[in-house]
């Protein structure tokens, strides 16, 4: 897919924004006829005015012709507002009694992606990014633990806000497989530019597969790198806000870690995960993500390097 | 009083009319010196330092726009750090809106509504010029905390909670609001003097379906200033008690809402976008009317459309608040009523439509501009329907695609108007024609500069870049259509400064105009360019809505004092002569005034204290203000029109 298509509103991936889609286009063509036909009237009469010679204009036709224009603009606005309730009750349809329920939590400047599950053991909790299986209707619960922000997945539908002490709800359905993208659409603070978060829509089989292996405790260390990185995440300062189910840290200030290398970002999208720019990131994260809530850490040479280790080996 | 033998009257020969004429300039001279320059309370000194401070500030509001305009040219970009960038697009909001686009109309209005009706003054002279004070003061206080890198930094809707005591720390968000608060005064007491002045100061004759377009637009927009401002107010000073003393208005966790803020701040931000449209639109009607020759078509369809749209203007306020998950009956009830209101803008264009149709259309720079705006700002009225669908909405809100929206109602359907009709008061505000050729120029240069700027946007919002984002990645694909962006900003920039060029160059070499360059049909191009300290004499009296272009001889007012500075207070509906009233004279105690009122207001945002001491020094200038100065209670009114010190005349 285009590089460009993958947050786009004219791309759609699902019946609400394919919804949406259709109504732009409509309103399109109507708008773009309105404004050629104005303008082509305007430049009639500017013409006939410098060129017309005979008697002086019919003030009564004129009156009419006015109010022929205002009855014709009102006849079309009239239209489009069925078509655009139309719509709005085509996107509220979807409605399902067995969705899947997926609990966004927006803060500054990254997203909470929980999905729910009748016995607590079986929640999956991950960060900056969502899996959505084809097809099946999705209820987001959209909360914010700080200031508003907008959930925004231009491919699958308009933006909702999530707004503090408010729960807000959407509902999705992705119908296209492929990897999304959504950012946050409500100005939230310094990083707002930085506040994206991947969609990932897959079948079925690989959403039930991904969330057995989101179930799971974290990979346990394997060199004795790895564990030494462990051990400085589990009792460093990483484990002030950050959390890594099994024998790791347990805060939630920052984002879960568990799966952190199967993510394909770092920083809400700031940075491709990649075992450099991990380092670079862990080495100096406000030099990369101005203002973000996570503080320099102090890491050097073999320690990075060993809680790098550590990180990427998290699948 | 007419039908007597009229030509006969001494008073109207030319020895007696130069006379009267010198005796005016005498009663009605300002101070000099420099406490006379700060005592000055004419009200078109005051309304031509109301509009070359707002173009002051529409200069630096677009420097900034251009700071962002470079930022945002490539992606990934490092010309701005974000912090500086968040100021940034706060500042160039917060100028446009509240120092720029308001200010701007009611400076004109300040100026030519008292001419256009034919009034020696303005209704509330040293009242204006406090406003004028305060709207200067709140915007050098702005740019200086600006400048100390305390400018506000949450845009200049200041949603809460980021706004808020929790995640605003510092002095930026209190700077915002308190602007917020200097900007009211200053638009709420112009609005009271433009409404008082329209209704009761009108040239016997100018009843209420005379009035010319322009009087109307600002008449209907102070009432919208009356009835918007105090939202924004309330929200506001709530904003920076929330703030500075602890309250919890818009806190959750208090039992406080952050959404009441998004409803009280649109509420008044709304309407806001209409209180700069509507002059415009009536700017349209005079320029369309003037040259193409003829009266404006459906005069009585565009007063009422003016009004109706101010009306439904305050029914709209929520299609800005779609996102925050409202139950979809009421915001299909805000998506009808923001339909609605393309109906009265509408029938606008079809009346100019016509109007050029049966006229003899001038292509003049004014027209120019009108022309322009016919295209630029028809692609932002339609914009503003798709917007109104709440499933558009949902996808375009707060994107490139409202930026482009916004910009293209208010530069297509403010600015155009505005240059177009600043090119065609030059003349009656300096005594000289702006260059016809550089003008051309200008326009040009902004037309395809602002297209080439905004269009792009669309898309743009479109391919799902968000607004008030500092910076894009590059992996996005925006960068093209972006840098096409900054090309045309720099574009818009050019031609700003081809504009100013003329300006300049005109001031000093431009043709000297004569009192109607334009042969234009209303009362303000009665008199000289520029126009006398006492405005007209004889007083001029309207027997229909063009008065300028009627075949008729119109008699003129005779019998105002001469020794005194005394205007005419007619009746509202039927500008019948009521009385004759004496005007206040010049004074510092407005500027006194505003300065106490400023540092109250400053010093209010560092300590509440303030505000209990800074009221000592705002009493001790309002009690001076107010001191009767004659020795005796002042006395309003001092003439019975009817007993028949004011006699019309016919010339």
């Amino acid at each position: 897919m285009n590089p460009v298509d993958i947050q786009s509103a004219l791309h759609p991936a699902g019946p609400q924004a394919a919804h949406i889609a259709w109504l732009w286009w409509l309103m399109l063509s109507v708008c773009a006829a309105v404004f050629v036909i104005v303008l082509a009237a305007m430049g009639v009469a500017v013409y006939r005015g410098r060129h017309h010679t005979g008697p002086p204009a019919d003030e009564a036709a004129m009156r009419r012709a006015v109010s022929l224009a205002t009855g014709a603009t009102v006849v079309i606005l009239i239209a489009l507002l069925f078509a655009s309730v139309w719509t709005g009750r085509a996107i509220a349809a979807l409605g399902s009694p067995t969705p899947l329920d997926v609990e966004v939590t927006a803060a500054q400047w990254w997203w909470q992606v929980e999905y729910a599950a009748p016995q607590p053991s079986n929640r999956v909790t991950t960060a900056n990014e969502i899996h959505l299986p084809i097809g099946r209707v999705v209820r987001v619960l959209l909360k914010s633990t700080d200031v508003i922000h907008s959930f925004w997945i231009p491919n699958l539908h308009g933006k909702v806000d999530l707004i503090p002490g408010r729960g807000n709800v959407i509902w999705l359905r992705a119908d296209t497989a492929g990897t999304y993208r959504g950012q946050c659409a409500e100005f939230c603070g310094i990083q707002h530019a930085h506040m994206a978060l991947t969609v990932i829509v897959e079948p079925e089989p690989q959403f039930e597969a991904w969330l057995v292996k989101e179930r799971r405790a974290a990979e346990a260390p394997q060199t004795p790198e790895q564990q030494r990185g462990r051990d400085l995440v589990a009792h460093g300062s990483c484990a002030l806000c950050h959390s890594v189910q099994g024998d790791g840290p347990s805060a939630h200030l920052g984002p879960d870690l568990t799966h952190f290398a199967s993510r394909p970002t770092i920083a809400a999208g700031e940075l491709e995960n990649t075992p450099e720019n991990l380092a670079a990131w862990l080495a100096d994260p406000q030099r990369i993500k101005v203002g973000s809530r996570m503080p320099a850490t102090g890491l050097r040479g073999d320690d990075l390097q060993a809680v790098v280790a550590y990180l990427e080996q998290l699948k | 009083m007419r039908g007597q033998d009229l030509a006969a009257d001494p008073r109207l020969e030319p020895a007696a009319l130069a006379r009267e004429a010198r005796l005016l300039a005498e009663t009605w001279a300002q101070p000099r010196g420099i406490v006379g320059w700060f005592s000055n309370t004419d009200h078109k000194t005051i309304g031509l330092r109301f509009l070359v401070t707002s173009f002051v500030f529409f200069a630096l509001g677009g420097v900034l726009a251009a700071l962002m305009r470079i930022q945002l040219a490539r992606p990934d970009a490092h010309f701005l750090w974000p912090d500086l960038y968040d100021q940034i697009f706060t500042m160039h909001g917060t100028t446009m809106m509240f120092l720029f686009a308001v200010p701007v109309m009611l400076a004109l209005g300040i100026y030519f509504v008292p001419l256009m009706i034919g009034a020696r003054d303005i209704a509330f002279p040293r009242l204006v010029a406090f406003g004028y004070y305060m709207f200067v003061f709140g915007g050098i206080f702005l740019y200086v905390m600006f400048l100390l890198n305390t400018g506000p930094d949450n845009g200049w809707f200041s949603y809460v909670p980021l706004a808020g005591p929790a995640f605003s720390a510092g002095k930026r968000g209190d700077v915002w609001a308190q602007l917020i608060t200097f900007t009211e005064v200053s638009a709420l007491v112009v609005a009271v003097a433009l409404i008082v002045t329209i209704f009761k100061m009108r040239a016997p004759g100018m009843s209420l379906n005379r009035v010319p377009i322009f009087v109307w637009g600002m008449l209907v927009v102070s009432f919208m200033i009356l009835f918007a401002m105090p939202a924004v107010m309330l929200a506001s000073s709530w904003l920076i008690m929330d703030r500075l003393v602890g309250t919890h208005v818009f806190n959750k966790a208090q039992g406080g809402d952050p959404l009441l803020w998004q409803h009280l701040f649109w509420f008044f931000a709304h309407p806001e976008v209409y209180i700069i449209f509507l002059p415009a639109q009536a700017m349209m009607s005079t320029l369309i009317s003037t040259f193409s020759r003829r009266p404006v078509f459906g005069y009585l369809a565009l007063v009422l459309s003016l009004s109706a749209t101010a009306f439904i203007g305050f029914g709209v306020w929520v299609h800005h608040m779609f996102a925050t998950g409202l139950p979809q009956l009421g915001a299909s009830f805000f998506t009808a009523a923001s339909l609605m209101i393309v109906v009265p803008t509408g029938v606008q264009f079809f009346c100019w439509i016509a109007t050029l149709w049966s006229g003899r259309p001038q292509f003049t720079v004014p027209m120019l501009y009108a022309l322009g705006f016919f295209a630029v700002f028809l692609i932002g009225g339609l914009t503003g329907v798709m917007l109104a669908a709440v499933p558009l909405n949902q996808q375009v809100h707060d994107t490139f695609f409202v930026v482009a929206h916004l910009h293209y109602v208010l530069i297509g359907g403010a600015v155009f108007p505005l240059l177009g009709m600043v090119f065609y008061w030059f003349p009656k505000l300096t005594g000289r024609l702006l260059d016809n050729g550089i003008g051309t120029v200008a326009f040009w240069t902004l037309f395809v500069g602002f297209n080439l700027t905004f269009f792009p946007q669309h898309i743009l919002g479109l391919e799902g870049m968000p607004r008030r984002v500092y910076t894009y990645p590059a992996a996005m694909g925006w960068g093209g259509l972006n840098l096409m962006s900054s090309i045309g900003a720099m574009t818009i920039g050019v031609s700003m400064l081809i504009y100013l060029y003329n300006v300049a160059v005109s001031l000093r070499r431009g043709e000297v105009a004569a009192a109607n360059p334009w042969e234009a049909s209303t009362l303000e191009w009665a008199t000289a360019s520029p126009p006398p300290p006492f405005n007209f004499s004889p007083m001029p009296t309207v027997g229909d809505r063009d008065p300028l272009w009627s075949p008729d001889p119109q008699p003129v007012v005779v019998g105002l004092a001469t020794d005194k500075r005394e205007v005419l207070v007619t009746q509202l509906m039927d500008a019948v002569p009521e009385l004759a009233r004496k005007q206040p004279h010049p004074t510092i105690w407005p500027f006194l005034a505003a300065v106490a009122v400023s540092v109250m207001f400053v010093w209010s945002i560092f300590s509440p204290w303030g505000v209990i001491y800074g009221s000592i020094p705002i009493a001790i200038t309002f009690i001076g203000w107010f001191w009767p100065t004659d020795g005796k209670r002042p006395q309003a009114f001092e003439h019975d029109v009817a007993s028949g010190h004011v006699q019309e005349r016919a010339v």
